[in-house]
């Protein structure tokens, strides 16, 4: 039933989104929406999938991208990819990026490995370093990106209202890990006789198509799991939900207890509106 | 209401020894027990008990997020996330505060616009009115200097934007507009001395706004409720006590609310923000769009559909300054628009103008949304400024029920005078 109201909207946007893209006059990357076991008002997070995006991040996109808000510690606490803390604190121990600390008792600063309580750093110490490693593109850090990208409709203006109304009545959050998904799958080659600016990367979903990141995973590069199977599409889509918990590690609890005070406000409005019916039944109205 | 006798009965000996010294819980029971209230009053009343909580709830929850919030430029945004990830149901508390925002000002416009359908601004609640409008104003601000504080890009640029819109005056006398400008920014650029002098207004604006709100509601409790009918009460049993039967059908109305109130608190947290805002401000990178909150959009439409910054500025502020003066602007001689065949239309119109605007006012300044921007802004002030007096004084309003008690019990109900009803005697 889903799939068919899904399938008919995806109809009548592919026959209206030109009239769109005309209308607004600028350009409009469409982005597929993708499945998310997170998503929508009941959605919670796949503990496998948060491990095995956990892996890509750190083989893949650790090499440049820190997540400074995330601490080893978050990635044992419940609701997330729930590693033993004693791997964990492996991880840390063995983690290439060291934490500053000090001054010591000499007044020194040093270097130590990272505790559990300490952020998960990328390998630069600042911006500067950064975009000097990098050709003058900053690797942004990657806590919060879910959160802070999102997908504009492509529908035509006059749906806008209908897609709203649907998207809050499913509880529709996912526009992050949906770009962050798009994005990782869309290093396709450029179109003919686009003009590739130097050291720059054509990407189908990022806005201007001209994006300094190299591709991070390929058809034929991409991280295998612990079990053998694993594909770009695979990657991208693990490493994007991977993203949306460290973006937002309270989901499960929020979505839980949010049953409940769903559960709590119906029952009580329908009991005062019983109780309030019973009382005006005394008077004409 | 003024001319209602107090009924209140002391249970108690120290019941009446506070009474003699202090009548607080006289002054309670007369304002909120045995109130007289419009037996006819439909949903639509409930929103000034859901405003109420609004307020409440907002200052709730906004002390406690201050306890954990930092307002320096340096660690305004960190410190939100460590109330999102850190602190014990910090998400919890800062969604409600943020989502509280906005169901605030949906509550506060479906009570506005209660207002104007049935003619709530007219002679006696003048006062009432104003008072509503001042509140409102109270209540822009407040939101405006709240949404700063996260210190995102787009609490940053929309900052920068908003208080740009003060240098125009430079165009009246040179100089005042920028000295202004410097004045509210404490420095010559949007710092973290203007965040912390934002963050200093808004934890003291919602005192201003509760201040507000007890003369709105003792101006209220003066002239009494407005109802559908816009008529007076008149009879005896055109009203029913507060007690139980306004308080029972505002806990109904409260509680349905606050579903709505629960489901983006829990499932849509972000759904009526900014995703920039989750990107620390940067004051060398300006976002490709910035876009005020939705409740703004109407009047940052109006701003931008005038092709002179200083005509714009003067065209939004007007918006709600022209509010003050639509007891008098309206000319009709019936409240309702229930009774008003002409004027009914017009006000539709003006309804479905605002959703334009607010609509416009998210799309770029460009093309054919600056065009319909300007109709529907040309709409906004004609609505006020010449269809309130004009169709006021050509309408012919459709028959009146000769009092409430008619009008909910058919012709002949309400009479003899107070004998077949005095609901409460039952």
């Amino acid at each position: 039933m889903r799939n068919t109201v899904r399938g008919a909207l995806v109809a009548v946007a592919l026959v209206l989104a030109p009239a769109a893209a005309l209308a607004a006059g600028g350009e409009h990357i469409h982005y597929d929406r993708q499945q998310w076991s997170f998503g929508g008002f009941s959605g919670q997070y796949d503990k496998a999938q948060l491990q095995r995006g956990f892996q890509v991040y750190k083989e893949v996109c650790a090499n440049c991208h820190g997540m400074k808000r995330l601490s080893f510690r978050n990635l044992v606490q419940p609701g997330g990819p729930e590693f033993p803390a004693e791997a964990v604190k492996a991880l840390a121990a063995g983690w290439s990026n060291k934490i500053v600390d000090g001054p010591n008792d000499e007044g020194k600063m040093f270097e130590r490995a990272p505790l559990l309580s300490d952020p998960i750093l990328g390998p630069f110490k600042n911006e500067n370093e950064a975009r000097y490693a990098n050709n003058g593109a900053y690797p942004l850090d990657l806590s919060l990106v879910a959160k802070a990208r999102t997908i504009e409709p492509t529908a035509p203006w006059y749906t806008h209202i209908f897609l709203m109304l649907r998207d809050i009545a499913t509880g529709y959050q996912e526009a992050g890990p949906d770009y962050l998904y798009g994005l990782l799958t869309g290093y396709v080659d450029p179109p003919k006789g686009f003009q590739l600016a130097d050291g720059m990367n054509y990407n189908s979903h990022f806005p201007g198509h001209q994006i300094a990141m190299a591709p991070p995973l390929a058809k034929d590069n991409f991280i295998k799991y612990q079990d053998g199977t694993g594909s770009l599409e695979q990657n991208a889509k693990d490493v994007s939900a991977f993203l949306a918990w460290a973006a937002d590690p309270s989901l499960n609890a929020r979505k839980r207890i949010g049953w409940q005070v769903m559960l709590y406000l119906i029952v009580t409005t329908l009991l005062l509106y019983l109780a309030k019916r019973r009382i005006w039944a005394r008077v004409a109205h | 209401m003024s001319n209602h006798v107090s009924t209140y009965k002391p249970q108690s000996n120290i019941a009446k020894w506070f009474d003699e010294r202090l009548p607080i819980m006289r002054l309670v029971h007369d304002s909120f027990v045995d109130f007289p209230t419009p037996r006819n009053l439909n949903y639509l009343w409930t929103f000034g008990g859901i405003l109420t909580f609004c307020l409440v709830a907002q200052l709730v929850s906004g002390i406690v997020l201050a306890m954990h919030y930092q307002p320096s430029a340096a660690d305004a945004f960190n410190s939100i996330e460590r109330i999102r990830r850190d602190v014990n149901y910090g998400w919890m508390i800062r969604n409600f505060h943020a989502v509280g925002a906005s169901m605030f000002f949906i509550a506060v416009y479906i009570h506005i616009f209660r207002g104007l359908y049935y003619g709530s601004y007219k002679a006696p609640r003048e006062i009432l009115w104003i008072l509503g409008v001042f509140i409102f104003l109270a209540m822009m601000a407040t939101a405006f200097m709240g949404y700063a504080l996260p210190w995102g890009q787009m609490s940053f640029w929309g900052v920068t934007v908003i208080t740009n819109l003060f240098s125009s005056l430079d165009s009246v006398i040179p100089g005042v507009g920028t000295a202004i400008v410097t004045w509210l920014w404490g420095g010559y650029s949007v710092s973290g001395t203007t965040l912390n002098r934002f963050f200093s207004l808004h934890y003291l604006l919602p005192f201003v706004i509760t201040g507000l709100v007890i003369l709105h509601v003792w101006a209220l409790h003066v002239v009494g409720q407005n109802n559908p009918t816009g008529l007076d009460l008149r009879l005896k049993s055109d009203s029913v006590p507060m007690a139980p039967y306004a308080v029972m059908k505002d806990a109904v109305g409260m509680f349905a609310f606050l579903i709505l109130f629960a489901w983006f608190v829990f499932f849509l947290p972000d759904y009526l923000g900014h995703a920039d805002n989750y990107t620390e401000a940067n004051p060398l990178v300006t976002p490709p769009h910035i876009v005020p909150e939705w409740y703004f959009l109407p009047f940052y439409a109006i701003l931008r559909a005038i092709p002179d910054k200083l005509g714009g500025v003067i065209a939004m502020f007007g918006a709600i300054v022209v509010l003050l003066f639509i007891p008098w602007l309206d000319t009709s001689r019936v409240r309702s628009t229930k009774y008003r065949p002409i004027y009914k239309w017009f006000f539709w119109l003006f309804a479905f103008s605002c959703l334009a605007l607010g609509y416009l006012g998210a799309k770029p300044a460009d093309g054919v949304y600056v065009f319909w921007a300007r109709v529907f802004t040309f709409y906004y002030f004609a609505h006020f400024l010449l269809v309130m007096p004009i169709v006021g004084l050509i309408e012919t309003p459709k028959q009146l029920p000769r009092s409430i008690t008619e009008d909910v019990l058919g012709p002949g109900g309400g009479i003899p005078e107070g004998a077949a009803a005095a609901p409460e005697k039952r």
